[in-house]
Parts: structure tokens; C-alpha cells; sequence
């Protein structure tokens, strides 16, 4: 038996009796045939939804930011909520992908495909914002260094630059650890096609056949990935809550915001995670790869960064208390009694109330609750974004300064197209590649043995 | 063109498979090699007859990293030299805003010199791999395949036979 846990022939996580290798690329690959009248039926929803997203945006395009009801000190409004929202859907995914493979948590296998894939997606939904928000998104290769005639170059001590760096770099590595994770299984759709597919399959194969050589270098680069990918993940939502922690903005200047941040991120993470699998599990019938333990498993993990999210929350208020500085205090009292108040006490309701539901086992493996409070989670979480910069910008040092942001039609529109943008993308991957990886899941079940030669 | 000489067994076990690559190994065949739907560490040791051998990918995601931080600090210190404005009071060459920037091209230059060394060190992408390679290998069956002689090649199946091969082709 090798040192490395996760591939002991012990019996794995598949609950109700274990399928066998030759089951699970039966069940995967019938995930792929053509889907039904429903499946388009939904794709044509959402795609008119994007449509609508699309057409608000050319509005903003045309007429200008106004559009979007950006006026002094409301600069930042919904699209860096929504900005932000999006890449802390992303990191669940990196979590379970790469950290919980590093802790050899052999419950991630049969749901890492779904949340890397949704890591990919929330980030390339995410990266349209800054540049929808920026105006002029003509001249937004601007954000990137390169020599130009007069010798400028981006700013390097701008937290927002280093976003630049932090967000693509993180597309770029998920992207290809997904990519990675790919190609054996990719290999065992080529093996089962025929025909176009089968070509198309085995271009995208590079050719795998599984020999020792390709495995032994395979494990290690998957390991070296994870390893990269686990602090890059800790960092990407750091140096998003740098956007925030390093203005002087009351309520923002805080070293609370990055540990704050990255906790948030999963805890919105996961529950995306949820509402994607679980319909994913009913349609495909995977039941015996996603059973009750893996729903409990993550519900456990939102209850505990919902607690911690808690503490986050008292910590806010407890330091803009300490901290003696009257505009601080305003700006938390304001966030409490203000004209935003309704949302706070939602996203009070949402983040820190409702999860605790799932300290009752029934309710961590009731789908219908953890629906329900996945939901509200990222209600709470869009919200939480939306009370910090929104009643943040509008309450700061200076009374003449203080100004109200309502949302307008098109930037409720780009924000609600952004959902379409990325479940149309989610929806297609699914039909396309596997959305249960092959190889992991089979690693967790018992592998085939003749038992005559005992080792 | 027709494939070196050789033999190919198709296994339905783990043990069993292992158990033939003892077999040839003890025989003085050295030119072994498996294939499987999961990578299977006891092939590997068997192959080898220690621990698992280490793969080089490590060294280039090394010097992916290196590259990356090093490039990183060269990067923001070389723009902020060429306009030498001082803002906010603060040094020209303010290294700890630096760090963000040489750490995410750590990363990302370690990622890709990573990927790089996976494509080359496991020969990816390759146009024609194993002539003998078997769709069911993705699927539940083990492959283990020898290059030897073409006077040894009936000796090899005898082997690969009794060490319980479901199939054995040349």
C-alpha cells in the first residue's frame, strides 16, 4: 500500500452498495446523450435573459454611466457587489478541488468536477465587471503593463492593479488544473464514442492512454497544482478585500477584511455548490455518487463558515465601537438605522440566522431546506457585498458628501444577465464533459481484486 | 507499419496484474509498461521494485516559481524606476505592495511551467501512442504490455497467461 492515503483500496464513500468501474462510466457517460425538450426549454429562458443583460449593457455603452445611476460618492455600486459576489462563488470550488485534496477529504471526489467547473464559470462572470463598470471597456487593455510610448505604467501600490494580477492569474490556474483534470477522462469518453465525437474526443485526449509513465507524472503535477492553487485561492479574495481595506473609506479600513472576505467566499461558495448539484444529482440520477453524507458534509462546512462569518460581524461592530472614531461609529450606525437598514438586518437574517439550521443533522440532508437556505445564503451574501460598499460610500467623513444610490433598470438588468451568463455556461459544460470526474471516483471505490495473490 | 515486437496482456485485477509484472521482471524483462483506468501506486512499485520513483514535474515547477518571483520584483521595480515620482510620501521602490504582484506571478508562472513539465515529461500531447493500447483501459482493465525480442515474444505470453491475463495479444 502506497503512502498516499488516496488511493487505498479500502471501501470508499459510495453509499447503498459500491458501484463498480465499468458502472460509474456507464453513469457518467450516460450524463452526455442528447438532452431533452426540457433542457432547451431552459437553455432558451436563460439565453433571453442574457439577452436582456446584453441589450441593457449596449445601452450603457451608447448613452454613458449614467445609466447605470453612478453619481458622487456611489461610484462603485452593484457591479462591484455583483464583481465580487462572483468571485466568491469561484472559491468553493478551488476549495474542494485543491485544498480538500491536499486534506485528502475523499468525500470531494464525486462533486469536485461540478465545483471547479463552477469556479471557471463565476470567475469569467466575475471578470466582466470591472470592465462593464469601468466605462469605456474599448480601452480596457489599459489595466494590463505593457510598454507604452510614454514610458507610464500601472500604478503598482493600487490594490486595484494587483486585483488585475490576483483575478487573471486565478482564472489562468483554475482553468488549467481543470483542464488537467480533464484529459483521463476525456480519454474514457473518446474510448466510448464513435464517429465526429469520437474525433473531437480524442484531439482533446492529447492522446492519454493511462501507462504507468503518464500516471506517475500526472499524480505529482495534479499535486504540485493543488499546492499552487491553495494559497493563490487565500490571496485572490485577500486582494479583492484590499480593493476595500486600503481606502480610507469609513467601515472599510480594516485588517479584518481579508480573513473576512476569503470566509465569506466559501460560505457563498458552497451553497452555490449546492443549488447547481442538486438538481444535477435528480436529472442525472447520481445518486450513488452524490449521496446524503456528501450533502452533510457541506452543509457542515456552511454552518462553520457562517459561525465564523458571525464573529466577523461582531468583530465589525465591536471595532468601529473601540476604535473611538466618530465617523466610523457613524457609518456602522448608519449601516444599522439607515436608509439601508432593511438589507443589513436581511443579510443579518441570511448569513448568521438562517444557517443555523443545519446544526440538526435532518436538516443538513433535507434537499428542501438545504435548497432553501442555499438561496438565502447567497441572498445574504450578495447583500453582504452590496453593505459594504453601497452604505459605505454613502455615509462617509464629510456630511456634504453623503449620497444615496437607487439601482436603475440597466444596471439591474447587466447584474440579473450576469446569473444567465453564467448558468448558461454551467448548463452547457454539463452536457458536454463529464460533470463527475471518472478517474476520482473510481479511485474511492474498491478497486478489482482477484484476491489469489494476496499482497 | 507494424509495431516493435512484443506482447500485450489484458488483466481484470489489480493483484493480478502485479503480480505479472513481478513475474517478468524476475525474468529479466526490463521494457514493462501498464496501463490502467486509476493510476495504481503497486504497479509502479512493481515496475520499479522500491518506492515510487520521483518525477521531475517538481524541478520545473520550481524554477516556474523562481522565474515568477523573481520577474515579479523586476517587473514593479524596473516601471516604478522609469517614472520616479514620489506620491503620497512614500519610497519610489515601495517593496511591500511589490509582494502581491511577486506573488501572484509565483504562482502563475509556477502553474504553467508546471503544465509545462507534466506535457513534456509524460510526452503530451502525442499524435500515435501504443499501437496495442485497448479502449477497455479507460473502462475496468489493467494492460500490461512488454517490447522484448521477437524470439522471446511467446515466452512473454506464457508469462503474462499464467500470471492470469483474461487476453494476450502480440
Amino acid at each position: 500500500m502506497s503512502q498516499d492515503g488516496r488511493e487505498a483500496t479500502s471501501p470508499g464513500p459510495i453509499a447503498g452498495g459500491s458501484p463498480t468501474f465499468a458502472d460509474v462510466n456507464r453513469d457518467v457517460i450516460r450524463t452526455l446523450e442528447f438532452p431533452g425538450n426540457l433542457y432547451f426549454a431552459w437553455m432558451s429562458i436563460i439565453a433571453l435573459i442574457l439577452a436582456g443583460g446584453i441589450l441593457c449593457w449596449l445601452l450603457q455603452v451608447y448613452y454613458g454611466m449614467g445609466m447605470a445611476g453612478k453619481r458622487n460618492p456611489q461610484m462603485w455600486a452593484m457591479y462591484i457587489t455583483t464583481f465580487v459576489f462572483w468571485i466568491g462563488i469561484g472559491h468553493a470550488g478551488t476549495l474542494i478541488s485543491a485544498i480538500l485534496y491536499l486534506f485528502r477529504a475523499r468525500w470531494r471526489t464525486s462533486i469536485y468536477r461540478g465545483s471547479e467547473a463552477m469556479t471557471i464559470f463565476a470567475v469569467l462572470t466575475a471578470g466582466l465587471f470591472p470592465v462593464i463598470h469601468a466605462g469605456r471597456m474599448w480601452v480596457a487593455y489599459w489595466l494590463i503593463p505593457y510598454p507604452s510610448e510614454r514610458f507610464l505604467w500601472p500604478n503598482f501600490r493600487s490594490p486595484l492593479v494587483w486585483d488585475v494580477f490576483a483575478i487573471s492569474t486565478y482564472l489562468t490556474i483554475s482553468a488549467v488544473f481543470f483542464a488537467v483534470g480533464l484529459v483521463p477522462d476525456i480519454a474514457a469518453l473518446r474510448d466510448a464514442a464513435t464517429g465526429v465525437k469520437r474525433r473531437i474526443y480524442a484531439l482533446l485526449a492529447l492522446g492519454w492512454q493511462g501507462s504507468d509513465r503518464q500516471w506517475r507524472h500526472y499524480r505529482r503535477a495534479y499535486g504540485l497544482f493543488a499546492s499552487l492553487a491553495t494559497p493563490l485561492v487565500v490571496s485572490v479574495h485577500s486582494v479583492v478585500s484590499w480593493d476595500f481595506a486600503m481606502a480610507l473609506v469609513p467601515g472599510w479600513h480594516s485588517t479584518l477584511f481579508a480573513p473576512f472576505f476569503v470566509d465569506g467566499a466559501i460560505f457563498s461558495g458552497f451553497a452555490m455548490v449546492l443549488i447547481l448539484l442538486i438538481p444535477m444529482r435528480y436529472y442525472f440520477n447520481l445518486y450513488p455518487y452524490i449521496a446524503d453524507r456528501h450533502l452533510d458534509a457541506m452543509a457542515k462546512l456552511i454552518l462553520v463558515t457562517s459561525l465564523v462569518l458571525t464573529y466577523f460581524y461582531a468583530c465589525e461592530g465591536f471595532v468601529a465601537w473601540y476604535s473611538g472614531e466618530p465617523a466610523e461609529r457613524a457609518s456602522y450606525l448608519f449601516k444599522w438605522v439607515g436608509v439601508y437598514a432593511p438589507w443589513w438586518w436581511l443579510q443579518i437574517f441570511c448569513n448568521s440566522v438562517a444557517p443555523l439550521v443545519f446544526f440538526w443533522r435532518r436538516a443538513r440532508v433535507h434537499v428542501p431546506i438545504l435548497y432553501a437556505v442555499s438561496i438565502l445564503v447567497l441572498i445574504g451574501m450578495w447583500f453582504e457585498r452590496f453593505n459594504i460598499i453601497v452604505p459605505g460610500l454613502a455615509h462617509g467623513f464629510y456630511p456634504y458628501t453623503f449620497g444615496t444610490y437607487v439601482p436603475t433598470p440597466v444596471d439591474t438588468g447587466i447584474v440579473i444577465g450576469s446569473f444567465a451568463w453564467f448558468f448558461i455556461l454551467f448548463l452547457a459544460f454539463i452536457r458536454v464533459m463529464p460533470s463527475v470526474s471518472i478517474v476520482e471516483v473510481k479511485e474511492t471505490i474498491p478497486h478489482p481484486v482477484r484476491g489469489a495473490h494476496a499482497h | 507499419m507494424a509495431e516493435a515486437a512484443g506482447a500485450l496482456g489484458v488483466f481484470a485485477h489489480v493483484d493480478t496484474t502485479t503480480h505479472a509484472i513481478r513475474e517478468l521482471r524476475a525474468k529479466g524483462f526490463g521494457a514493462i509498461s501498464t496501463y490502467s483506468p486509476v493510476p495504481i501506486p503497486e504497479f509502479e512499485e512493481a515496475l520499479t521494485g522500491h518506492g515510487l520513483p520521483r518525477s521531475p514535474v517538481r524541478l520545473f515547477t520550481l524554477v516556474g516559481a523562481l522565474t515568477g518571483t523573481a520577474s515579479g520584483f523586476a517587473l514593479t521595480i524596473w516601471s516604478s524606476l522609469k517614472w520616479d515620482l514620489i506620491t503620497g510620501g512614500k519610497p519610489v521602490v515601495s517593496i511591500p505592495p511589490f509582494v502581491v504582484i511577486a506573488f501572484e506571478m509565483t504562482i502563475l508562472f509556477g502553474g504553467l511551467c508546471t503544465l509545462l513539465g507534466l506535457l513534456i515529461t509524460a510526452r503530451l500531447p502525442r499524435l500515435r501512442g501504443s499501437q496495442r493500447y485497448d479502449p477497455r483501459f479507460t473502462v475496468d482493465r489493467f494492460g500490461v504490455e512488454v517490447a522484448c525480442r521477437p524470439d522471446q515474444v511467446s515466452t512473454v505470453e506464457a508469462i503474462l497467461r499464467q500470471a492470469g491475463a483474461e487476453e494476450v495479444r502480440g
